[in-house]
């Protein structure tokens, strides 16, 4: 910080003791300096998330009349969302889909991190880069892969026929809601592997031990010591797959077909064919309270349990 | 086992770490109720022996005995052998109360029973009403209760204690070793208590085994292992110890006179030892049982001159280095009521003489050192 003082060396005089003392405040104010480091990444958060939100905001009170956005302020969006029964039975979907695939893909994970993280001993970061190798794949080849594994010509369905186990390609396997679930929960493997690889790499191995001797088997081990530890990766890697994968319609639009069709598809829909921005923006700004509203529930729940278990 | 009131017996066990025998070829027996410790500097083993003890390591080669029965094959869970660990592993995720019940699961008691069970071991480790304390909120100290109390809810056949001391202050680890023992004679449970620290070992413990580099060099009662220390390594590691080079120039009953390099002769007692003349043996001396005098005196059997080279007054005793003609080291006296300088006329370079009985005298063998 010798630098800052030494910017106010060549200042006139009389300005001089003012900026050396403002150098002072600056050098003295932690919180101050914080925010001076964080200034870069807040800009670009103002620009890039908060201008965009406050837009979209304003948007879902307009009103959509033909072409035009009508800039007056109306609750009319809010009501069509909340009451039409087709974003109901849609809500309930998308929340089933991100809802199953997060804890099918934390439920997978959660085997991989705890291999890699009691039972690897050498090179663990190897195996960690390993675990995240789909991912240097882009997003796309990857729900296309499934495609091509779930197609009706796909892999599974020729591997079970040239076993003789069907005689006909199982159409359901591609177009549902379960492909969406498969191909996002392969999707997002990785960002429920890292969290709970590392929430379980940090418990202490001296618990466990202790654990043993005062005897808990194997089995007693894991539900009292290592799962408790282990739930603020969980928790994360919930977080981590159902907020995004409640908005995804990328993956819905590609392997959904017309039963798998998620919220966020028709957001998309609004912006564009349906040209209704206005509902479009209410549509996203409540899924954004819902999905925080569950997420504080999760939150506040995965806590109350922590207090009974003390 | 016949005719052995051991209640744990630790029979040729060695245990390698690839290269590293960490523990080699150690034979102990400790008795029902024993307070027993296994002092040695770090790394000999300590740890690696207790672990073998709870079960956590199994013998490459030997057997462990709990109360007659070889115990090689049993996990830690089914062990009546209970631990606190060096590092007192304390469960973040619990209360104080949670902690100490851990153990308690298999016994399914009922709620009440239980809460009692607990608040009666926390009182026992003088933590009474601190059950809903976090764990985090706990001093270093408390923390080392808590790990207590915890192994001694399941009302153990032996505790097994690694270091559990070496975390505190010098205060409180003295408060803490006289409630340990206490606890100990109050309780009648065997204690297996690992430290590097001598002092430590020797106000605790009925029998102390002295370790190096993974082998139990002597088993004894600390004024034994103090007094009549078997090996150059033993007397070196516990207290202070002048060591003299020697001969046996000629034995005679119980007692043998010695040509040591810049003593002359030297009278000792043989306390058993058979000494050939002409061996060569090593002569220990503990720096409290020489007296230091301005001028000779009559009557002790061996005495010499030398010239006080440093002297330190610690208060309720003091430490003088002695330099003797044709020894490369200074030899090294403690007395209890000397003052230095001044009224004595013990200054630095002071000629002074120093005198010993001869059955302070211990003859160990000679090793290379
Ligand atoms: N898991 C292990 N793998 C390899 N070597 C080990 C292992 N555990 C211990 N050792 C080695 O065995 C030897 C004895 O170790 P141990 O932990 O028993 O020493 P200690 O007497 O308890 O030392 P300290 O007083 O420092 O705790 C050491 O040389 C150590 O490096
Ligand atoms: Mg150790």
């Amino acid at each position: 910080m010798a630098d800052s003082a030494s910017l106010s060396g060549p200042a006139p005089a009389a300005s001089a003791s003012r900026s050396a003392g403002l150098a002072r405040t600056f050098r003295r104010s932690e919180t101050l300096r914080g925010y001076a480091l964080l200034s870069p990444t807040l800009l670009v958060m103002a620009l890039a998330m908060a201008a965009p939100t406050a837009m979209t905001v304003a948007l879902s009170f307009f009103i959509q009349t033909g072409f035009e956005i009508e800039a007056t302020f109306s609750l009319q969006n809010y009501q069509k969302v909340f009451t039409n029964p087709i974003f109901e039975a849609l809500f309930y979907r998308t929340l089933w889909i991100s809802g199953t695939c997060a804890l099918a893909t934390v439920l997978i994970a959660y085997p991989m991190a705890y291999y890699v993280a009691f039972h690897v001993h050498r090179r663990k970061l190897v195996w960690v880069i390993l675990m995240t190798l789909p991912f240097w794949t882009s997003y796309l080849l990857r729900v296309f892969a499934w495609k091509v594994v779930l197609g009706y010509n796909g892999a599974i369905n020729s591997g079970l026929m040239s076993l003789g186990l069907i005689s006909e390609p199982l159409e359901f396997l591609l177009y549902s809601p379960e492909a969406v679930i498969i191909t996002l929960a392969h999707a997002w493997a990785a960002f429920a592997i890292l969290p709970i690889y590392v929430s379980l790499e940090k418990i202490d191995k001296s618990l466990l031990e202790a654990a043993a001797d005062l005897g808990d088997g194997p089995m007693a081990r894991f539900f009292r010591v290592t799962l408790p530890l282990s739930m603020p990766g969980v928790v994360a890697a919930l977080f981590l797959i159902f907020i995004p994968t409640f908005g995804d319609f990328v993956t819905p639009a590609l392997v959904g077909g017309p039963d798998g069709l998620m919220l966020a598809n028709i957001v998309q829909k609004l912006f564009g064919k349906l040209n209704d921005w206005p509902l479009g923006s209410a549509l996203s700004i409540s899924m954004m309270a819902v999905v925080t509203c569950l997420c504080l529930a999760i939150l506040w729940l995965s806590r109350k349990a922590k207090e009974r278990l003390i | 086992m016949a005719g052995d009131d051991s209640y744990l017996r630790i029979e040729r066990v060695t245990k390698r770490f690839g290269a590293v025998v960490a523990v080699d070829a150690v034979d102990i027996s400790i008795g029902a109720g024993e307070f027993f410790s296994l002092l040695g500097p770090s790394g000999c083993g300590k740890t690696t022996l207790l672990r073998m003890l709870a079960g956590f390591e199994t013998p490459d080669e030997g057997e462990v005995y709990i109360d007659g029965q070889p115990v090689s094959g049993q996990p830690p869970h089914l062990r009546p052998t209970n631990m606190v660990f060096q590092n007192y592993a304390i469960f973040p995720h619990l209360n104080v109360a949670r902690n100490v019940a851990y153990g308690l699961r298999k016994e399914k008691l009922p709620r009440q029973e239980e809460d009692r069970r607990v608040e009666e071991a926390l009182e026992m480790v003088k933590l009474g009403g601190y059950g809903d304390r976090r764990s985090n909120e706990l001093s270093g100290g408390q923390r080392q209760r808590v790990a207590l109390a915890r192994a001694l809810i399941r009302r153990p056949k032996v505790l097994l204690l690694d270091e559990p001391l070496g975390a505190l202050d010098k205060k409180l680890r003295e408060d803490m070793q006289i409630e340990l023992r206490q606890l100990q004679q109050s309780l009648g449970i065997t204690f297996v208590f690992v430290t590097h620290d001598q002092e430590e070992a020797m106000t605790l413990s009925d029998r102390i085994a002295v370790m190096a580099d993974g082998r139990a060099l002597q088993v004894a009662s600390p004024k034994e292992v103090y007094n009549r220390p078997t090996s150059i390594t033993v007397a070196d590691f516990i207290g202070q110890m002048n060591f003299f080079e020697a001969r046996v120039s000629e034995t005679a009953g119980e007692e043998a006179v010695l040509d040591a390099a810049g003593f002359g002769r030297m009278r000792a007692k043989l306390g058993g030892a058979a000494l050939q003349p002409g061996a060569s043996i090593v002569a220990a001396l503990r720096p409290e049982k020489l007296t230091l005098s301005p001028a000779r005196s009559d009557g002790a059997a061996n005495a010499v001159e030398g010239v006080l080279e440093a002297a330190a007054y610690l208060g309720d005793r003091s430490h003088f280095h002695v330099r003797v003609a044709g020894l490369e080291r200074p030899v090294a006296v403690a007395a209890q009521d000397w003052a230095v300088g001044g009224g004595d006329g013990l200054d630095e370079g002071a000629p002074v003489w120093l005198t010993w009985d001869n059955d302070s005298v211990i003859l160990l063998e000679s090793e290379r050192r």
